[in-house]
């Protein structure tokens, strides 16, 4: 593979924003990359597109970066992926970063990989860790089957492009001293050479808190055995403030629906209380909740891995535990 | 209306295994199947077929053994099967992957629609669209769950964290597909006996791709898995208690009490 011989630097983080406000995982890329850059003696920028996001400016600085560059314009009210890959190369050919972050969201997952390809250079996805060594950056992900992991380079490529989950880095606290510039990109695109029209948003308010922001959350796994076991961890839920959560099986057993899938393939969370019901602990699932402060399980299997990652088990029959857990729960609460 | 889909093979997960002792990827024993949500990407064509006409090619880039999910495509009912097959392919990167990928289709050329699945079950990056995409200069319509023509528009609805976008493009176009956009049909035995009889699959060799080799496998793939590891994810000393469910019951909610966590 053919190096880039010309000279780039910086960090780069693309910011994420719906109806004016930024995305969590934006705010966590910040710090990160504020720490990354502190390291390698580099310097970061958000980059924020949207139409009338300007305001949001400060905030990105207070998050860590030194620079905000600014893309704002009608065109840009709905995310577009020729909108926003357009803008981002125009200015990536120019400036020469080292490194563009993504979060691995809806937008990042469509976004990042076109952006590589387009300045012909490589991307590394759905990363939990980021670390520099030797001048590259290293992505750490978790690997296609148990307990494995993969670090990925970009060696010869630049810039290095990454998409990190939501949830996988702690988010530091805006530091409101900080001062940084702002610039404004000029954009020129016409709404009549875009290919694609938002044609309508439908928004789904569902009266559940995202898993990702649950303090509590309850998982149920295989070991559940049916729906209507998922119907006692919903009471269990109920009765601890907590949300629901699942393994992979459940879900594709339609026991419980897609956006209750915690792990590689799902969400990351980190609560203060994990409860998992009959899982046994597999590194895909484990890799989204392994953040959790204080983890218990609840497990037949004296050797499953689930007990390794606990901070409290019980041995036995989730049947039998759950309904005396709710018994005593609800004795507590004075319920009958 | 002429489509092209994109198919992977991929190994049956629990096949593989990490020797700890030499440290490497032990894969003997690996069955391969076909990329999971790649039945859903075919199935998506099958029905826009059945609505509107048009003609269905599959292409899948692999080893000569995925010549398997082509003889699977075409006993679910597609029209033709083309396998990117060398050794010049090898060691691709996603990049590389849809650069190969694009040349073929620009060798075809004649097409209206590209689709993909939204993400592999092995490599789970969801790149190969995207990048596909770019390369064929393309709008993409990733993430759909419902695909509709209409006279010369394609509507897609797409999946997003809080709900759905209908997006609205002109033909050609690039979609990717979720799991939940439809039920893949089974073929019948006869289908898939006849695939293996009566049907061809076509070869296509680097050469065969009008194109410089440069971009292709190893030497054109940008990233590199620099190592695999196994990673303990311990915390070390639970304590596990045993015994009568209310008595364990019990005591789980007297230490979520002491923690704060009622
Ligand atoms: C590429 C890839 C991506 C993946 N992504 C994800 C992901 O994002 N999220 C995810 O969760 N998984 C994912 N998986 C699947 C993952 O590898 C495991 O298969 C899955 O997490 C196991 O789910 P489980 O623990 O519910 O089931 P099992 O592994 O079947 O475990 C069930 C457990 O329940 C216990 N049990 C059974 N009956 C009872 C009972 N009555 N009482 C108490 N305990 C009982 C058993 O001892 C066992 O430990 C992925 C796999 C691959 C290959
Ligand atoms: N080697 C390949 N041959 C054909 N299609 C592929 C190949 N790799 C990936 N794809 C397509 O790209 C989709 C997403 O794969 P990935 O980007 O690897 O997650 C798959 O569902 C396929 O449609």
């Amino acid at each position: 593979m053919p190096e880039n011989t010309e000279k780039f630097g910086g960090l780069w983080v693309i910011i994420e924003q719906r109806h004016g406000k930024v995305v969590k995982v934006s705010l966590e890329l910040l710090g990160e990359a504020r720490a990354l850059a502190d390291t390698a003696r580099s310097n970061v920028t958000a980059f924020l597109i949207g139409e009338d996001v300007a305001a949001i400016a400060e905030e990105l600085i207070w998050q860590g970066a030194d620079r905000v560059i600014i893309a704002e314009h009608t065109i840009c009210r709905y995310y577009r992926t020729e909108v926003y890959t357009d803008i981002i190369c125009a200015q990536a050919k120019k400036d020469k970063p080292e490194i563009i972050l993504f979060g691995a969201t809806c937008m990042g997952r469509d976004l990042a990989p076109r952006v590589s390809a387009r300045l012909k250079t490589g991307c590394m996805s759905d990363c939990t860790k980021l670390a520099i060594d030797s001048g590259h950056l290293v992505a750490t992900k978790p690997f296609f089957g148990r307990d494995l992991m993969t670090d990925i380079v970009c060696p010869v490529k630049r810039p290095q492009i990454a998409t990190i989950r939501p949830g996988v880095i702690e988010l530091t606290d805006p530091n409101r001293s900080r001062k940084g510039e702002t610039l404004s990109y000029d954009i020129r695109l016409r709404e009549d050479d875009i290919k694609v029209k938002v044609a309508g948003i439908l928004n789904e308010r569902s009266n559940n808190l995202p898993l990702e922001q649950a303090e509590k959350v309850v998982a149920g796994g295989m070991g559940v055995g049916s729906k209507e076991g998922f119907e006692m961890l919903k009471e269990l839920a109920g009765l601890l403030g907590a949300e629901l959560g699942a393994t992979n099986l459940p879900v594709d057993e339609g026991w419980v629906s897609e956006e209750f899938k915690i792990g590689q393939t799902g969400k990351t969370i980190r609560p203060k209380l994990y409860i998992g019901c009959g899982v046994s602990g597999a590194i895909q699932h484990s890799a989204g909740m392994i953040g959790s402060e204080f983890i218990v399980a609840i497990n037949k299997d004296p050797n499953a891995d689930i007990f390794k990652l606990a901070d409290y088990g019980i041995l036995g029959d989730v049947n039998e535990v759950i309904p005396a857990i709710i018994k005593e729960l609800r004795r507590q609460k004075g319920l009958a | 209306m002429d489509i092209i889909v994109c198919i992977k093979q991929v190994p049956d997960s629990y096949d593989i295994s990490w020797d700890k002792s030499t440290g490497s990827l032990s894969r003997q024993s690996t069955g391969a199947i076909l990329n999971p949500i790649d039945k859903n990407t075919l199935e998506a064509a099958l029905t826009l077929r059945e609505e509107r006409g048009g003609f269905i090619t599959a292409i899948s880039m692999g080893p000569d053994q995925a010549e398997e999910v082509l003889r699977e495509a075409l006993g679910m009912g597609i029209d033709k099967a083309i396998l990117l097959s060398d050794k010049v392919f090898a060691g691709a990167d996603t990049l590389a992957t849809s650069y190969a990928l694009s040349c073929a289709i620009k060798k075809i050329n004649r097409f209206d629609m590209v689709i993909c699945g939204k993400e592999s079950y092995d490599g789970v990056t969801g790149h190969v669209g995207p990048q596909l995409a770019e390369f064929l200069d393309l709008p993409q319509l990733t993430n759909s769950t419902e695909i509709a023509v209409k006279k010369n528009k394609v509507l897609v609805k797409q999946k997003i964290e809080d709900g759905y976008r209908l997006l609205e493009a002109s033909f050609p176009v690039l979609i990717t597909v979720g799991k939940n956009i439809n039920q893949p049909r089974i073929p019948s035995m006869e289908d898939i006996m006849d695939a293996y009889r009566e049907k061809m699959i076509d070869i296509w060799r680097g050469e065969d791709l009008n194109s410089n080799t440069e971009g292709f496998g190893l030497n054109g793939s940008p990233t590199k898995s620099q190592s695999v590891y196994v990673k303990k994810l311990e915390k070390g000393s639970a304590e596990i208690l045993k015994g009568e469910p209310d008595v364990t019951a019990k005591r789980l909610v007297e230490i979520l009490k002491e923690k704060g966590l009622l």
